[in-house]
């Protein structure tokens, strides 16, 4: 039962993205920049976006935490990739409702699998740390995101 | 063979279980639980003898008084101090801390510099950080050696005639680094300075007689000692203690009460503004009772083999122990290859196994040793071998789960 929920949450996906996070590194010429950071368990991840046009053109990240921050850091990065700022947003708006809420997966599509991360209240937060960064580089404002604001 | 002190008997919590299984409490360093007796003192007296302390001519407020009055006594016994005077109520460590920085602060003047070392916890960083904002004094910093001791020859060379207060834990909540105490006291003492002890993690763990050690200030919280939380102890000389101003003004810790002045009441209370923590106070007590019957050379010894079974096991997995493998206490501080703290803090919590995870509040220290979290395993006398044999097996499935 217990070791159920632990493989809900451990998705092989979600560890494959950790041992080898997609588009890990500063990005050089970035535009839009964002921070997020946990200062309880001292996860912290830096986001770099291209905008061109109000499309994210190229997106990097740096950071450490645990394994299910860093995959979704690295998850975020490669669905934001090729949209526009707004469909980013609507992006973040939809797997905020349904990881914090009970809002819908429908339109998620791989980030479905943070599902298992909902029966760990005290990990969601991992799971959203980089979103809420993705929306301070959105919205080009100089603040810190913190998982304690 | 090991005899097992089966103290688990005692402690409620310890008989429960947690997630279908025993409960493995391994976080110690964080808070200890509390005994039965501890439990029902309180208890009984909410149910049956609630009152307030110092004021009421009245039976119930009598007995507080005067429950609060033994507690006292029996701190003052405990840690050897010289007087019931020198014993002052707060509501933990970090309270006493700040109690000494900012009343023993108001005797210092800029330029005087104040010692501490790199092994402690953020309470015993930032008041004193605070303090050199206020005062223009400097806080200098003693570093440690790779294995996580203090680095003494370095310790030497920062004390000057400037030093006015050193301030060190006994023992690292972090990494488990048991201090010599009494040889750095007698060091600073050298260059004239006071010496402040940070015992958070000392007095559940090994006898602490202040005179003994001849410090000028000892903090310990409740908590961390099979008390109550919201209660702590400041021992403070009395001599020192008449020299510095009140911390916090108030209730209590008056004589006299004018719109022009006022006087101040005598030790201890001059430094107790308000209504107590009563029933907390009364909780330590009893906690102390509760300690008084133990033998603390046993309890090191035992809790010794605890650690070096438990250091010896780890070694055999793939992990990295952080901090010294020897004079410390039962604190095993270390890092899983590969995985995060926090990933290893979830599976174990699984197993119905609590262990701190996290940078414990000592986050120089963890800079020091280039990592940003450790998962710490912190024993007392009623953890068993089957405890540490839970904490490897639970080790043992993190792999399994995350490789
Ligand atoms: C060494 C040390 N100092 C100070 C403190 C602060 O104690 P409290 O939070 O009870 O005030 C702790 C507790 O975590 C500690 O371990």
């Amino acid at each position: 039962m217990d070791n159920d929920r632990l493989r809900a949450m451990y998705q092989e996906m979600i560890l494959e993205h950790n041992k080898s996070p997609r588009n890990f590194g500063p990005l050089e010429g970035h535009t839009h920049y964002g921070h997020g950071k946990n200062p309880l368990c001292g996860d912290d991840y830096e986001f770099y976006l291209e905008v061109k046009n109000d499309v994210i053109e190229r997106v990097g990240f740096t950071g450490d935490g645990c394994a299910i921050s860093k995959s979704s850091a690295s998850m975020l990065t490669t669905m934001v990739k090729g949209k526009s700022i707004e469909d980013a947003r609507k992006l973040s708006e939809t797997f905020l409702e349904f990881i914090l809420n009970e809002g819908p997966k429908e339109s998620l599509g791989k980030l479905k699998i943070f599902e298992g991360v909902k029966q760990f209240p005290v990990r969601v937060k991992c799971a959203t740390l980089s979103w809420r960064a993705l929306e301070q580089a959105l919205l080009k404002t100089k603040h810190i995101a913190s998982t304690e604001a | 063979m090991t005899t097992m002190l089966n103290k688990k008997v005692d402690f409620p919590v310890l008989n429960t279980t947690m997630r279908g299984n025993d409960l493995v409490y391994l976080d110690n360093a964080a808070t200890t639980q509390k005994p039965k007796s501890v439990l029902e003192t309180m208890n009984h007296f909410l149910t049956k003898e609630n009152g307030t302390v110092n004021r009421g001519v009245y039976f119930l407020s009598q007995e507080a008084t005067k429950k609060c009055d033994d507690s006292r006594k029996s701190i003052q016994l405990f840690l050897n101090a010289a007087s019931e005077k020198e014993i002052i109520f707060v509501k933990g460590t970090t309270e006493a801390i700040n109690l000494v920085a900012y009343s023993y602060g108001e005797l210092l003047k800029a330029g005087d510099e104040i010692l501490i070392t790199e092994l402690e916890h953020h309470a015993n960083i930032v008041p004193w950080q605070q303090l050199c904002l206020r005062r223009g004094c400097i806080l200098k910093v003693a570093p440690i050696t790779d294995d996580g001791h203090l680095d003494l020859n370095e310790f030497k060379k920062l004390l000057s005639s400037k030093t006015k207060l050193v301030s060190f834990c006994h023992i690292s909540n972090s990494i488990g680094t048991i201090n010599p105490a009494k040889e750095m006291i007698k060091l600073a003492k050298e260059v004239g300075a006071k010496v402040m002890i940070d015992g958070a993690q000392a007095v559940s763990h090994l006898k602490v007689d202040v005179q003994d050690l001849d410090c000028d200030f000892y903090a310990f919280s409740g908590h961390k000692c099979f008390g109550p939380t919201g209660i702590g102890v400041l021992y403070g000389k009395e001599a020192l203690l008449e020299k510095m101003p009140p911390f916090m003004t108030g209730g209590d810790m008056i004589e006299t009460v004018s719109f022009q002045s006022s006087s101040f009441a005598e030790l201890p209370r001059k430094f107790e503004a308000g209504t107590p923590a009563i029933v907390e106070i009364i909780g330590l007590g009893e906690a102390i009772k509760y300690m008084n019957s133990l033998d603390f050379t046993e309890i090191q010894e035992y809790e010794q083999k605890l650690l070096n079974l438990a250091q010896e096991k780890l070694g055999e997995l793939d992990v990295r122990l952080i901090g010294p493998t020897h004079t410390k206490a039962a604190i095993v501080s270390f890092v899983v290859n590969g995985v995060h703290a926090h990933d290893v803090g979830t599976i174990l919590d699984m197993e119905g196994i609590a262990v701190r995870v996290g940078h414990h509040c000592t986050q120089p220290l963890m800079k020091r040793y280039k990592v940003s979290s450790t998962i710490r395993a912190s024993f007392c006398f009623y953890n068993n071998m089957d405890d540490v044999d839970a904490l490897v097996r639970g080790l043992k499935k993190v792999r399994e789960f995350l490789g």
